[in-house]
C-alpha cells in the first residue's frame, strides 16, 4: 500500500529537505539516503534543483519504502525546511500530522500556524556559530547537522553514516572530523530535546541487497564505455552533460594503454549540436562507434544531420535526456517529451529507431545495444531518458555483464570479400531484409563509394530518377521493418481476467507499477505493457488488440505515446485513454490512480 | 558539362608514380559543372597533386558541403571514399571521421557559401582544433546553384550579373585564419595550376589543418566586367608573395635558387617546401609582417597568392587528445571494454 493512502509507518515516509542552491546540502542529502539504503530499505531520491549555481531554491526528496515503490510519493512526512524563502511554502506542503523541522536560531513562528503538524525547532546556526569557526564551515555544518537530527529522530543507524563520512572523507581527516562533529551535535540536540525515534521509523531489513545506487547518466556513460565506443561528440546541455563527464571520468581510468599511457578515445567538445552531430556521423562512417549525450534543444538543432544519417545510412548513437520543453522550457525539470521530435526528426519520410529505457539499470543494457542496433540497421539509433532517470539515483540491480560479449558490427565488408566482388554496390540489397553491406574507407579500393544526401540509387550514384529513388526509400522501408523485430521487446505483465490495461514508457513505469498495485487491492485489476523499443513489435500489437480499454501514462502534455501509437498500429482511438503527467517533477502512482478513477467512474455514469 | 567521358584507358607512354598508377587512375567521375568553369581547374590540381604524392587512392577521403564547390569531390579520385554532407557542415563529419581513423588523407573540398556564410562557425572550429586536412575554399564570391546571389566572400562594390553592386565588407578567410592562429594558410587562383598543384602537395604534407583559398570564377555568373572574382581581374590583380616547390623525403632541395631567395620549410614527415621569394622581405613563419603585407596589397587592389603563413610546430587534433598510434576505428575490443570484473569493482563505490 502507498504512504499516499494511510500515512507514514515504519520504512514507509517520506523527507523532504528545503535548501539554498549551493551550500553543500547534496552530500548531506546523498548521506542521508544511502544510509537507508545500506540499512536494507529501498529508497529512491529525487533532486528538484534549480536552473542555477548558487543561490536559488532546491529540494531534495527521500522516500523509504519497504515494499519498494519508488516513485515519488506525492506526500511529505517531514520536512527539514532550511531556506527561509521557501519556508511558508515547505510548511505548506507538509502532510497533516507531519514533523516540520526548522533552525530555530531566529524565531519564525509567525509563518507557522498550522496546528495540524509537529514543529520541531532545532538552534542549528547558533550550534554551528559556537562550535566551528569559519564562516563557510558553519553554512556547510549547519546542512550536515540535519543528517544527525533525522538520524535520531528516525533511528537510523550511526554507525552506517559514520562508515559513509569515513568513505567521502578518507583523504581529508580535518572535514571527516568537523562533519563527524556537526552530526554528533544535531543527533545529541534531537535526543535531549525530542521524542525519539517518531512514530515512523528507519528499521533494518533486507531488501537492498545486490543493489546500487546510481543514476542513469552514469549508467549510460558506462554502458558506452563497455560497448567500446571510442568517439564521443558533444555539446554541453543540462541535464545530459554527466554523461560525457563520466564517459570521461571511467575513460581516464579504464581506457588508457597501460604500458604508453595514450587515450583509447577521443571526446570533442563539439562547438554546437550540429557539429556534435556530424562528428558522429563521420566518426560512424569510419568505423567508430560514436554517440553524442543531448537533450531537446540538441535533438532539435541535430534534426538535419539525423534525416542524412537516416538516408545515407550511417549508424550513430544518440541519449536524448529529456526535460521540460518546449523551447528552453525548464532545463532542471523532468519530462517525456520528445517521443514524437525524435521518432520523426528531420525533414522528408524519415524514422528513426529508438529506446525507452525505465531506469538506469536499463539504460546501462540500452546504451550498449543501441550501438548494436545503429551497426546492424546502418542508422542514427536514439535512446530516451530523462532528467528523473539521468540525474537522479535510483536503486537498481547489480549490473551485469557477460565477457562473452562480441560487439555487432554489422554489414562491414572486409578487403578480402570486397575484392572478390565483381563490383560494389552501396545500397543493394542482397539478404531481403532491407540492409545493404557497407565498406569503410581505407579498406579496398574497389569499395569505394560517395555517400550522398541526395537522391540516389542502389549503386550509391546520383540520381533524379523516379523509379531508382523510390526503390531506395520503399527499402528502408523493410530495414524499418526488420528493426521492429531487433528492437528490445516490450515489458508485459497481463492476465486473462482483466480487458483493461496500461501501456506506458521509461520513468512512468515505477508510478504505474505502484499505481497498479494499489488499484489492485482496490480490486481494480489492470493489465501491464512498457514499450522498450521504437519501432513498436508485434506484441504491442497483439496487447493492444486482446485489451478493450487502454491507459497510456505518460509524461508530457499532448500525449505523444498515444499518437506515435495511434499512427504505428491499428487501434481504435478511442480505446486509447490519456492519462497523463507534465509538470516537470516526475510521476506519482496518485497521478495515475485519479486517471483511472475518473476514468471509471465516468464510464459508470455514461 | 560536357556530356561526351574520356574512355577509361591511360595511353602507355603515360607518367607512372611509385605505386604504378598513373593520372588516370586518380580521375573521378565527369564533371556537370558548367564549361569552364574555375572548380573544374582545381579539380585538375587536386589529381596531379594526389597522383605526384603517390597516395593509394582508397587511403583518401574527399569531403564537401553542398554547392557548386561541394560537387566537385565527385570528379576526382573514383577509387576514394567520398562524403558529400550537408551545407556548411564539412567540417565536423571530417573531425569526427579523423578522430576515428588518423591514417587516412582526408580533403575537404568547400566554396565561399558553404565556408563563409553557414558554415562559418564549423569551419573556425575545424582550424581551432588544428584537425590534420586539406581544406579548400572554392572561392568564386558568388551562389551558383541559386543562380547568382552575393556570397560573404564579395567586395564592396563588386557587381552582380544584373549590375547590382555589393555594399557588405568581405570575409577573408586568409586574414580570418591569420587571426586565429591557423597552421597553414595559402591562397592561389584556379587559373595558376603550378602554384595550386604544389600547394595542395603541401597542404596535404601538412600535419594539421592547411587552409588553400583558391579564387575561383563563376563562368556562368560572376565573370562579367565589374566583378572582382573574374578571370580578367584575378589575372590582372594577383601578386605571388613567393614561388612555392614542393620536395618529397629524401630529396635535394634544387639548387637553381639565389641565396636569400629561396626559403625552404621543412614538414612534420621530412619534406620540404621550398619557396621561391618573389619579394626578398616576404617570410611565411611571420604571422603579424604575413598580416601588414596582405592590407598593404590590398590596398593597392593587389590579391596576395601563394603560401601566406606556415607553423609546422603546433599540434594537431590527435596530439591534444593524446590518441595512440593506431586508429580508434581498428583498435580490437578487447581493449575498449574494461570486463565482467572491473563492473564489479565500479559498482562497489554505488553501494
Amino acid at each position: 500500500m502507498s504512504s499516499s493512502a494511510t500515512g507514514p509507518k515504519d520504512n514507509d515516509f517520506t523527507v523532504r529537505i528545503a535548501n539554498v542552491n549551493g551550500t553543500g546540502s547534496a552530500s548531506a542529502n546523498a548521506m542521508l539516503m544511502k544510509a537507508l539504503f545500506r540499512m536494507g530499505i529501498p529508497v529512491c531520491g529525487k533532486n528538484y534543483f534549480p536552473s542555477n549555481i548558487q543561490g536559488l531554491p532546491t529540494w531534495y526528496e527521500i522516500r523509504a519504502s519497504g515494499h519498494g515503490h519508488l516513485a515519488r510519493s506525492g506526500r511529505v512526512d517531514v520536512m527539514v525546511a532550511m531556506n527561509a524563502e521557501t519556508y511558508a511554502r515547505d510548511h505548506a506542503c507538509l502532510a497533516a500530522d507531519g514533523y516540520l523541522i526548522y533552525d530555530s536560531t531566529w524565531p519564525r513562528s509567525q509563518l507557522f500556524n498550522r496546528t495540524d503538524i509537529h514543529v520541531l525547532g532545532v538552534p542549528l546556526s547558533r550550534i554551528c556559530n559556537e562550535n566551528f569557526a569559519q564562516a563557510r564551515s558553519r553554512i556547510l555544518m549547519k546542512n550536515i547537522m540535519y543528517v544527525g537530527v533525522l538520524a535520531a529522530l528516525l533511528d537510523m543507524d550511526m554507525q552506517i553514516i559514520k562508515d559513509l563520512l569515513n568513505e567521502q572523507f578518507k583523504a581529508k581527516a580535518s572535514l571527516l572530523d568537523a562533519n563527524q562533529k556537526a552530526i554528533d551535535l544535531g543527533y545529541a540536540y534531537a535526543k535531549e530535546n525530542f521524542s525519539c525515534p517518531l512514530p515512523f521509523r528507519a528499521v533494518p531489513i533486507d531488501k537492498t541487497r545486490d543493489h546500487i545506487m546510481i543514476d542513469g547518466n552514469t549508467t549510460s556513460a558506462l554502458g558506452c564505455m563497455y560497448a567500446g565506443a571510442t568517439v564521443g561528440a558533444w555539446y554541453p546541455i543540462t541535464p545530459s552533460t554527466s554523461i560525457m563527464d563520466n564517459f570521461k571520468k571511467f575513460c581516464e581510468k579504464y581506457r588508457k594503454d597501460p604500458e604508453t599511457g595514450k587515450s583509447n578515445f577521443c571526446i570533442i567538445q563539439a562547438e554546437d549540436e550540429l557539429a556534435a552531430m556530424g562528428m558522429v556521423l563521420g566518426a560512424g562512417w569510419n568505423g567508430a562507434r560514436s554517440f553524442t549525450p543531448t537533450s531537446g534543444p540538441g535533438i532539435s538543432l541535430m534534426s538535419e544531420f539525423l534525416g542524412y544519417g537516416y538516408f545515407t545510412e550511417i549508424p550513430a548513437v544518440l541519449f536524448d535526456v529529456q526535460r521540460c520543453g518546449p523551447s528552453t522550457g525548464m532545463p532542471t525539470r523532468t519530462q517525456q517529451a520528445d517521443l514524437m521530435s525524435c521518432a520523426y526528426a528531420s525533414h522528408g519520410d524519415t524514422r528513426h529507431v529508438l529506446l525507452f529505457p525505465a531506469n538506469p539499470e536499463e539504460a546501462f543494457y540500452h546504451a550498449v545495444q543501441a550501438f548494436d542496433l545503429a551497426e546492424r540497421l546502418q542508422t542514427p539509433v536514439i535512446v530516451l531518458i530523462d532528467l528523473d532517470i539521468g540525474m537522479n539515483d535510483w536503486m537498481c540491480r547489480d549490473l551485469q555483464w557477460d565477457d562473452a560479449y562480441q560487439p555487432d558490427r554489422g554489414k562491414v565488408l572486409t578487403a578480402e570479400q570486397i575484392a572478390a566482388l565483381p563490383k560494389f554496390n552501396r545500397y543493394m540489397d542482397a539478404d531481403g531484409d532491407g540492409i545493404a553491406a557497407r565498406t569503410l574507407p581505407g579498406t579496398h579500393p574497389k569499395g569505394a563509394y560517395f555517400t550522398r544526401g541526395s537522391g540516389h540509387n542502389m549503386y550509391g550514384a546520383y540520381t533524379e530518377d523516379a523509379g531508382e529513388y523510390k526503390a531506395v526509400v520503399d527499402r528502408l522501408l523493410v530495414k524499418f521493418e526488420t528493426a521492429k523485430k531487433l528492437v528490445p521487446q516490450a515489458e508485459i505483465h497481463a492476465s486473462e481476467k482483466t480487458r483493461l490495461g496500461f501501456i506506458t514508457i521509461g520513468s512512468s513505469d515505477n508510478a504505474v507499477k505502484e499505481a497498479r498495485a494499489v488499484l489492485a487491492e482496490a480490486g481494480v485489476s489492470i493489465n501491464y505493457l512498457r514499450v522498450k523499443g521504437f519501432p513498436f513489435g508485434k506484441e504491442v500489437q497483439d496487447y493492444i488488440d486482446s485489451h478493450e480499454r487502454i491507459y497510456v501514462v505518460e509524461q508530457n502534455r499532448d500525449a505523444q505515446l498515444r499518437s506515435m501509437l495511434l499512427l504505428e498500429t491499428r487501434v481504435d482511438p478511442n480505446k486509447l485513454v490519456p492519462v497523463l503527467h507534465y509538470d516537470g517533477l516526475p510521476i506519482l502512482a496518485a497521478t495515475v490512480i485519479d486517471g483511472i478513477n475518473q476514468d471509471l467512474a465516468r464510464g459508470k455514469a455514461a | 558539362m560536357s556530356y561526351i567521358g574520356k574512355p577509361k584507358v591511360a595511353h602507355p607512354g603515360l607518367p607512372r608514380n611509385e605505386l604504378n598508377l598513373t593520372v588516370r587512375d586518380y580521375e573521378g567521375g565527369m564533371s556537370t559543372l558548367c564549361a569552364g568553369c574555375g572548380h573544374d581547374s582545381i579539380t585538375g590540381a587536386i589529381t596531379q597533386a594526389i597522383f605526384e604524392l603517390s597516395i593509394p587512392p582508397h587511403r583518401l577521403a574527399k569531403l564537401s558541403g553542398i554547392g557548386c564547390s561541394s560537387k566537385t569531390p565527385a570528379y576526382f579520385a573514383s577509387a576514394s571514399h567520398g562524403f558529400n554532407t550537408v551545407h556548411g557542415r564539412m567540417p565536423s563529419v571530417v573531425s569526427g571521421a579523423n578522430a576515428a581513423n588518423k591514417d587516412l588523407h582526408y580533403i575537404g573540398v568547400s566554396g565561399d557559401g558553404d565556408s563563409l556564410s553557414i558554415g562559418l562557425g564549423q569551419f573556425m572550429h575545424a582550424v581551432r582544433r588544428n584537425l590534420n586536412m586539406l581544406y579548400i575554399i572554392e572561392n568564386n564570391g558568388v551562389y551558383g546553384l541559386t543562380k547568382g546571389q552575393f556570397s560573404a566572400s564579395a567586395d564592396i562594390g563588386s557587381t552582380a550579373k544584373k549590375g547590382e553592386a555589393n555594399q557588405q565588407p568581405p570575409i577573408d578567410p586568409v586574414l580570418t585564419l591569420l587571426s586565429m592562429g591557423a597552421t597553414f594558410i595559402a591562397r592561389s587562383f584556379s587559373g595558376d595550376r603550378e602554384q595550386l598543384v604544389t600547394l595542395i602537395k603541401a597542404g596535404l604534407k601538412h600535419r594539421g589543418l592547411a587552409m588553400i583559398d583558391v579564387i575561383s570564377p563563376c563562368v556562368t555568373f560572376n565573370n562579367h566586367e565589374g566583378s572582382t572574382k573574374s578571370y580578367e581581374f584575378t589575372r590582372e590583380h594577383a601578386h605571388a608573395a613567393n614561388y612555392p616547390d614542393f620536395v618529397p623525403p629524401a630529396k635535394e632541395i634544387r639548387a637553381e635558387y639565389a641565396a636569400g631567395q629561396a626559403m625552404p620549410v621543412q614538414m612534420h614527415d621530412g619534406s620540404r617546401i621550398v619557396l621561391r621569394k618573389a619579394d626578398g622581405a616576404y617570410d611565411p613563419t611571420d604571422s603579424v609582417a604575413a598580416y601588414q603585407y596582405i592590407h598593404k596589397h590590398r590596398a593597392a587592389g593587389e590579391i596576395v597568392t601563394g603560401l601566406i603563413y606556415i607553423d609546422e610546430t603546433k599540434p594537431d587534433m590527435h596530439e591534444l587528445a593524446n590518441t595512440p598510434p593506431e586508429a580508434l576505428a581498428t583498435l580490437p575490443f578487447a581493449r575498449l571494454c574494461p570486463g565482467k570484473k572491473t563492473l564489479a569493482s565500479i559498482q562497489s563505490r554505488y553501494r
